[in-house]
């Protein structure tokens, strides 16, 4: 067995990937709540809940309509995307124009609401989502043993950031997007209905939450708890990529994620404060984050 | 934040309804007398969490700055007292005079970080940095880990006075929470509030015009710090416990509620505000998990509907009332 | 030290309240109050089973004695010893109640323990499982503990593992009290027998995601890997085990504290061939089947050994209420440590002086697919423990209250 400063090289490696993929979570949350803070200037609390009722979502569709995993990864981030739309238009927008405080303080009653709500049905014991049988099993990477699913995440989250970014950085109606938020009224002037890209994004954005939700079910176990537990973690990686930095998002997601990763072989005690650590040194260094502009 | 709260701050006028010792000493005998007539464990519960907030609101109401960070020092503090009593053996106002200067310590800290920025930035920073110290306080060996601090001793207070009935708790309590409303109304109208008022108003011209506002805006986060830290402190010598529910970043988000439900910028709302959970809290903690649902519902109503909370909505149209 | 001190100062002050008071059933009802997990990681195997467990020994006095009706109150702790000791103490302060009925979570089940003996009313602990209930933090006086503990699973499950050669052991542990008591005491069982432990791991409480813990402990080269944790989070450890691939790894796991409804949620093909130590199985014999049946008409599913405790609690205390003919906290406790306790739940049982309800545990292992003739059939019983070996002896114990 090799050793790399006496921590032998499987457990290093093996740590390293997990953290890769607890990173995938990240870079995927953190992706849609920098993509509503970049035109809403709005830091979504409800992001966790609904990366927790994206999960409820595949699992209802399973347990009340027999529909599984294939279609729920579709239908789920679909249907609670409409449902974000609804609350952007019907709740988010009467106070667009107040102090963004007030945004913060609305979706933070909005993940209370929710999660009360699931908790009242399902308790926090968790519900069992199976992982679908196309991808049971797993591999012998020598040094560990990675199921497929795991393996499966990580390639299902690149390739959605990868999407993601290209569709802002590369299309028109992310050219669009990005004039919105540096000149909100110079991109209506030349007749581009802002209300509505607004709340079509805040819909995208709340999809990718429930993307990560569908893809996590297996994993944590569906529970009404799961998104208050991480939403504050992504909330750090956030500012420590720079708020409402797509690019940031996603690399710290994921950098984080090994981050932490690595925390957990030198210093386990340490591995739940890492990120929280870092952001703390980031802010005094770089204090619009790594990839955000100066504020 | 700054323009909803500025109409109904500090405004004094005349008759005998606006007058603040009038009311203060109607409010001060019922409570002496309240635990004849209510469980003294609850009032005392309501008390805490009404300093509490009371001392979360000099920062937002008074300084215009939303921190969701403050279970930090209310849990902390309840840590550092329990700690104190229990394993210490220290007499009850040197435990809890510990947990606030712990408190005001970590505010210093965190206070130190969070106020070179503003708004939804600084709200972030103290979120993060209290969920670090919720970490600590789950891993720390001296916390209790999950179980937390439990069969704290109620010990004398100096030393002499016993304090091993509910009936006693509730009076140090009440003792405490005069001291500490008394502490944040003298601020609040002292030339310090002035100045954070001015900076809350309009920072640039407060800094054009020699203020230091970091400076200013500091020593009033380590002063709610301190002023959260006696309330969770306190709260100690009532339950006897200390346990991760009061450090987690939920109770951070509770305060806000109480604050903003009752009037943000008002000496009177946080108070009510705090009353009207905690007794919410109490009502339906029978029914899973309804109260979470009922104050989930409350913020987002209190958003959209009464930015100015209960005091502030009310007050005004009170005194329109009677000047008409 | 200063705990034990302090309670006792406590006892006497409430011997002397409960002196000035008259003997016989006060506020002519006996009220019980159950304080347990309805929603949280342990609600499947306590939580509404248990109530009905109690509804059925209340009903099975006839809902009163000697004309005093018979109340049940009931309530969530979330797990949460702050939550749990300010029910206790409220139930105390106004409600009046006579007996508390604590469920699984040893965090709360301590908290429970200081509050009742604090306010002199009698407690009876199913399903926390850390001995430290009758050691470090006993109350003899008022407080007992029935179904299991943490000396008798690891005197169960880790001495037999062990003596089937799998002799080197790493932990995953449920961070708080339960676990670490849990971890402690199979550390003992295990060196006491030759074995060795190589290291552990505390996992949050509760886990969802056992992974980075997993491959620890994969790493550690152990031949066993201990699970000290229970409900939820045994069932996704056993369950991400496998998907890691541990076994085939040529690793044993194994889970110290395994409950009905954990196998019934892990399923068969994953959970056989598990070995571990039980309080109590509904198809121990007859007389238990008999009453299974009855509780599965009633609620669903087949009893956990935590609900048929209660029911065996709920049952005895009330005979000794009416023994005694007063509700009287420790007046009843004697009583109760004066009778035999037989019945459907409990086989040979008495109650020390320690609190610690002494009785028969069971050895057993998880069936296979094949073997199981349907949803419940769970278990080989491989061996009958009894009590005396299975539970740590008084002499050895840390209650300084019974040691003199």
């Amino acid at each position: 067995m090799m050793d790399l400063l006496g921590i032998p090289l499987p457990v290093l490696m093996g740590q390293l990937l997990i953290g890769l993929i607890n990173g995938a979570f990240y870079a995927v949350l953190s992706l849609g709540l920098a993509l509503i803070f970049g035109l809403l200037n709005i830091v979504n609390f409800a992001h966790g809940a609904l990366y927790m009722v994206g999960a409820f979502v595949a699992f209802l569709l399973l347990d009340v309509l027999g529909i599984g995993y294939w279609w729920a990864l579709l239908l789920s981030p679909v249907i609670v995307g409409l449902f974000g739309m609804v609350i952007e238009r019907f709740l988010l927008r009467p106070i667009a124009d107040l102090d963004h405080l007030y945004g913060l303080l609305l979706t933070f009653g909005l993940a209370l609401l929710l999660e009360g709500l699931f908790r009242q049905v399902y308790g926090v014991a968790g519900e069992t989502y199976a992982i679908p049988d196309s991808l049971q099993g797993g591999y012998n990477l020598g040094f560990m043993f990675l199921p497929t699913y795991r393996a499966w995440v990580l390639a299902a989250s690149i390739v959605v950031c990868a999407a993601t970014w290209y569709l802002i950085e590369m299309t028109r109606l992310g050219a669009t997007m990005r004039a919105a938020v540096e000149n909100a009224d110079l991109v209506r002037a030349f007749g581009v209905n802002v209300p509505l890209l607004v709340t079509v994004t805040y819909g995208f954005g709340v999809a990718l939450a429930a993307f990560a939700g569908v893809l996590a079910a297996p994993i944590y176990s569906v529970n009404p708890l799961m998104g208050s537990n991480i939403i504050i973690v992504v909330f750090a990686i956030v500012v420590i990529g720079g708020l409402g930095s797509i690019k940031g998002a996603i690399i710290s997601g994921f950098l984080l994620g090994l981050f932490e990763g690595l925390t957990r072989v030198f210093y386990p005690e340490a591995s739940n404060i890492i990120i929280f650590v870092v952001m703390a040194i980031v802010l005094i260094v770089r204090p619009a984050g790594l990839f955000g502009k100066a504020a | 934040m700054s323009d909803e709260t500025r109409s109904t701050a500090g405004t004094a006028s005349k008759g005998w309804l606006s007058d603040v010792r009038l009311w203060a000493a109607i409010g001060f005998v019922a409570l002496l007398i309240a635990p004849q007539f209510l469980y003294p464990v609850m009032v005392a519960k309501i008390l805490c969490f009404a300093l509490f907030a009371a001392a979360f609101n000099l920062l937002l109401g008074f300084a215009g700055l939303l921190s969701f960070g403050h279970a930090a020092f209310f849990g902390f503090a309840a840590y550092v007292t329990g700690y104190a009593l229990q394993t210490l053996r220290f007499s009850a106002e040197l435990g809890i005079l510990a947990g606030v200067a712990v408190a005001a310590l970590l505010g210093l800290v965190m206070g130190l970080l969070a106020i070179r920025r503003q708004g939804i930035y600084f709200a972030m920073i103290t979120l993060a940095l209290s969920q670090m110290v919720y970490f600590v306080a789950l891993q720390a060996p001296f916390t209790g880990g999950e179980d937390g601090l439990q069969g704290v001793p109620r010990r004398p207070l100096f030393g002499i006075f016993d304090l091993s009935t509910n009936m006693e708790v509730y009076y140090l309590v009440l003792a405490i929470f005069c001291i500490g409303i008394f502490i944040i109304y003298r601020t609040v109208n002292s030339p310090f509030g002035q100045v954070l008022k001015s900076i809350r108003e309009n920072e640039d011209r407060a800094i054009s015009l020699g203020y230091d506002a970091d400076r200013y805006k500091l020593l009033a986060f380590v002063l709610s710090a301190a002023l959260s830290g006696l309330a969770g402190s306190t709260k100690v010598m009532v339950f006897q416990l200390a346990s991760l529910t009061d450090v987690q970043w939920q109770m951070s988000g509770e305060v806000v509620l109480m604050a903003v439900l009752g009037g943000i910028g008002t000496m009177l709302g946080p108070i009510l505000g705090a009353t009207i959970i905690v007794t919410l809290q109490n009502e339906l903690a029978q029914v899973g998990s309804l109260s979470t649902i009922v104050q989930g519902a409350v913020f987002v109503v209190c958003v959209l509907l009464f930015r100015r909370g209960i005091v502030g909505e009310i007050g005004p149209r009170l005194r329109r009332w009677r000047n008409r | 030290m200063t705990r034990t001190k302090a309670t006792l100062l406590a006892g006497a002050a409430s011997l002397l309240a409960t002196a000035a008071s008259a003997q016989g059933i006060s506020n002519d009802t006996v009220k019980i109050g159950m304080i347990l997990d309805m929603s949280g990681a342990y609600s499947a195997l306590d939580g509404e089973g248990s109530i009905a467990a109690v509804r059925m020994a209340i009903e099975e006095m006839g809902g009163e004695i000697d004309g005093k009706p018979i109340e049940l109150l009931t309530a969530d702790h979330q797990n949460k010893a702050d939550i749990g000791s300010n029910l206790a103490r409220q139930w105390a302060d106004q409600e009046n109640v006579d007996m508390i009925l604590g469920g699984a979570n040893s965090g709360v089940g301590i908290a429970l323990q200081d509050i009742t003996s604090e306010k002199g009313i009698a407690y009876i602990n199913n399903g926390a499982a850390t001995a430290a209930l009758t050691n470090e933090n006993c109350a003899p006086e008022t407080g007992l503990h029935w179904t299991y503990d943490t000396d008798a699973l690891a005197n169960g499950t880790a001495v037999a593992m062990v003596k089937e050669g799998k002799k080197s052991w790493y932990f995953i542990t449920a961070d708080y009290t339960f676990g670490q008591k849990l971890q402690e005491n199979a550390s003992e069982a295990v060196k006491a027998n030759g074995g060795e432990v190589l290291g552990s791991v505390a996992a949050p409480f509760p886990t969802q995601d056992f992974s980075s813990f997993i491959l620890q402990a994969q790493a550690s080269g152990a031949q066993v890997i201990g699970l000290a944790n229970a409900g939820t989070d045994t069932q996704n450890s056993v369950k991400q085990a496998q998907e890691f691939g541990v076994v085939q790894g040529g690793q044993s796991l194994a889970s110290l504290l395994l409950f009905l409804t954990d196998v019934d949620a892990i399923g068969l093909d994953v959970a056989q061939g598990l070995t571990l130590t039980t309080g109590f199985y509904w198809d121990q014999d007859e007389e238990a089947r008999a009453w299974s049946s009855k509780f599965e008409e009633r609620f669903g599913a087949k009893p956990t050994m935590v609900q048929a405790g209660m029911y065996s609690s709920a049952l005895n205390y009330l005979k000794a209420v009416q023994e005694a003919g007063t509700d009287d906290a420790k007046t009843v406790v004697a009583q109760l440590k004066e009778m035999p306790i037989e019945d459907a739940f409990a086989r040979n049982g008495r109650v020390r002086e320690d609190g610690l309800m002494v009785h028969d545990m069971f050895l057993a292992e998880v069936k296979t697919p094949d073997e199981s003739e349907g949803r419940w059939d769970y278990y080989n019983i491989i061996r009958t423990i009894p009590g005396d070996e299975a539970f740590r002896s008084i002499e050895d114990g840390t209650c300084e209250a019974v040691k003199g």
